[in-house]
């Protein structure tokens, strides 16, 4: 077994990996400062409290996520619970990241 | 228009009748207003580099009085080519969804090209998620398969259904003289992303640069 092998993550990305990705596609989507999404937290809310995150702009999220997190997203994944809050999109996040 | 129809369109130019004459192709649908800014500053910087640049309204875009129900990819073609040999364009830089319709035999650019199924899906998933708020439970696969056959309203662009033929038919348009520019390559968060219109000098700068330093280029 080489070094690779042992320290490789048998699940897929680590939870802080997803998280960073998570925030970083935010950051892009809403065009907040770094710091901002930092402060972020699972009871952060999304959708319904972020003007910016109109329909067009949870669209275009959703198709960064399954570039950079290289997931799919099923029209039946769409529904409102999981872009409530920042917690409910990075739970969903990582069920899909361990699906792929 | 090469079908041998006429069309009035509106153009930005900066024309001073020099060697190089860029024709910028703008992305299609919701990305054209969040990056029309940043295009035409870039345009700006080209000009001030001596790189003469025009940005055609394709038909049933921006100022453009015809219907965006009637168009479709080919006409959009015809359009670009048009206009490129109107302005007599040396070069052409598609970006993102314009790279589908832009001349294929000039040299010039595709920054960050995007695949027309891709680009459905986005505005197919904008409409369920609308259609939702409104307690309307439709999903994108099948506004997909209504707009193929009828037409669809998406994310407040009408459709028809040669245009959405085209999208699902995923045919790219990608030319070997068209070389790839990438966002890393321009460096920054990408504009066409935001939810709100923006601009972003160093981006804009970056962008200028990279066509001045190639467009010598062989």
């Amino acid at each position: 077994m080489t070094a690779g092998t042992a320290t490789a993550e048998p699940t897929g990305p680590s939870r802080s990996a997803i998280d960073t990705t998570l925030r970083a596609i935010l950051r892009d989507v809403l065009a907040l400062e770094e710091s901002q999404v930092e402060a972020f937290d699972a009871n952060t809310g999304l959708f319904g409290h972020l003007p910016e995150l109109d329909s067009m702009a949870v669209a275009g999220l959703f198709t960064e996520m399954e570039d950079r997190l290289d997931i799919v997203i099923d029209d039946d994944d769409v529904d409102g619970e999981m872009l409530e809050t920042y917690g409910g999109l990075l739970a969903f996040a990582e069920a899909k990241t361990v699906e792929s | 228009m090469p079908s041998g129809a006429t069309a009035d369109e509106m153009l930005l130019g900066f024309d001073r009748k020099r060697e190089h004459r860029l024709l910028v192709v703008m992305p299609l649908f919701d990305e054209a207003s969040k990056m029309r800014r940043q295009i035409v500053e870039t345009m700006r910087i080209l000009d001030q580099s001596s790189v003469d640049c025009f940005c055609p309204d394709l038909p049933g875009c921006n100022e453009s009085p015809a219907l965006h129900a009637k168009q479709s990819f080919s006409g959009w073609r015809d359009a670009a080519a048009s206009a490129a040999a109107h302005v007599q364009a040396t070069h052409v830089l598609g970006v993102r969804s314009g790279c589908l319709v832009a001349p294929r035999d000039l040299p010039g650019w595709a920054y960050e090209p995007v695949k027309p199924r891709s680009v459905l899906s986005r505005l197919a998933r904008a409409g369920q998620i609308s259609a939702r708020e409104a307690n309307q439970a439709v999903t994108a696969n099948e506004l997909i398969a209504r707009g193929c056959k009828e037409g669809v309203t998406l994310a407040g662009w009408s459709f028809g259904p040669d245009l959405v033929n085209e999208l699902a038919a995923n045919e790219s348009n990608t030319s070997p003289h068209h070389l790839p520019i990438t966002q890393e390559e321009i460096g920054g968060s990408p504009l066409w992303l935001r939810a709100e219109p923006s601009f972003d000098p160093a981006q804009a700068q970056a962008l200028a640069a990279m066509i001045v330093d190639r467009i010598d280029l062989p």
